[in-house]
């Protein structure tokens, strides 16, 4: 890890005055995409693997094998950090996309407002689809 | 409007100047139309990009559709239901494309970024994923394409 380093201000003795001390956050966003990053390849690779490659794929998805598979803590657990880590990953990184794109601050701040928003509904909405999950739900479905 | 005094009020979010345009332009090689000097090591990146900003908006829709289990059991099984159609198994191969592609190409800039060898291997790690990427791309979608043939034949296609 030598290579990583903070970004320092500039120099006390230097011609430019510091304004306000500088800030970590870009920098602990930057780790945060990689450690993030490494945890949601196992967990979504696997969990693609699982759905999509095995045993029939998409088609044996449905109430019941949800059921089965959140009947216990260690799938609701591995889902909620997919949930978890994977929208800030992504809400990072689109984050970092708009920046780029979007030239004007107005339209900028309010593509960014739109982004947390999302990013808000989807940790909050997955966090109660889990919690409030229960399996005791889990007689056939009627319809 | 294209006259003079358009020109030179240029908007304050540009920082191009005309010295630091006229600079690089000069500094193109001949015969290229654009800035962009292309390579494996920019096309990456776009797809990096491309695939990243797919799987949020597929993350948001996905996160919709789950919740649903805890609205109604049956009303879950028929939006699961509709994610049958052979469209939508073509649409699934296309996101296992891009996870696997994303998270292969992600995982090869954290080693250039963490390890002490990583930026002198780049070329390296970009044929090794490129090779990984293939074989586990085939063997995703071999079981796959057999699903939808599986389905095609049950269900025709619609």
């Amino acid at each position: 890890m030598s290579i990583i380093a903070k970004p320092e201000g500039p120099a006390r003795q230097g011609s430019v005055p510091r304004q306000r001390a500088p800030s970590n956050v870009e920098f602990y966003s930057w780790i945060f995409m990689r450690i993030s990053g490494i945890l949601l390849i196992g967990l979504v690779f696997t969990h693609i693997g699982i759905m999509h490659v095995l045993e029939g794929g998409v088609s044996r998805v449905n109430f019941a094998f949800v059921c089965g598979r959140w009947s216990g803590p260690f799938w609701q657990t591995w889902d909620w950090a997919q949930l978890f880590l994977a929208t800030l990953h992504g809400a990072n990184g689109m984050r970092i996309v708009m920046t780029d794109y979007i030239r004007s601050p107005q339209k900028r701040l309010a593509a960014k407002t739109l982004l947390s928003i999302a990013a808000g509904l989807m940790i909050i909405l997955g966090t109660i689809t889990i919690l409030t999950f229960s399996p005791l739900d889990c007689a056939p479905p009627s319809a | 409007m294209r006259d003079g005094r358009a020109r030179r009020a240029a908007p304050a979010l540009s920082r191009e100047r005309e010295s630091d345009v006229s600079a690089v332009r000069q500094a193109q090689p001949r015969g290229r139309k654009s800035f962009y000097r292309g390579g494996e090591g920019m096309l990456t990146w776009v797809l990096h990009r491309v695939s990243g900003v797919a799987l949020f908006g597929f993350l948001f829709v996905h996160v919709l559709d789950t919740s649903l289990v805890v609205v109604s059991p049956g009303l879950y099984n028929g939006v699961i239901e509709l994610y049958h159609a052979p469209i939508v198994k073509l649409m699934e191969m296309g996101l296992v494309g891009a996870v696997l592609y994303h998270g292969l190409n992600g995982l090869r800039i954290t080693l250039v970024d963490f390890w002490s060898k990583g930026a002198a291997r780049n070329k390296m790690m970009m044929r090794v994923q490129t090779v990984v990427f293939v074989v586990l791309l085939l063997g995703a979608l071999i079981p796959m394409t057999a699903q939808l043939i599986d389905e095609i034949q049950r269900n025709g296609i619609i």
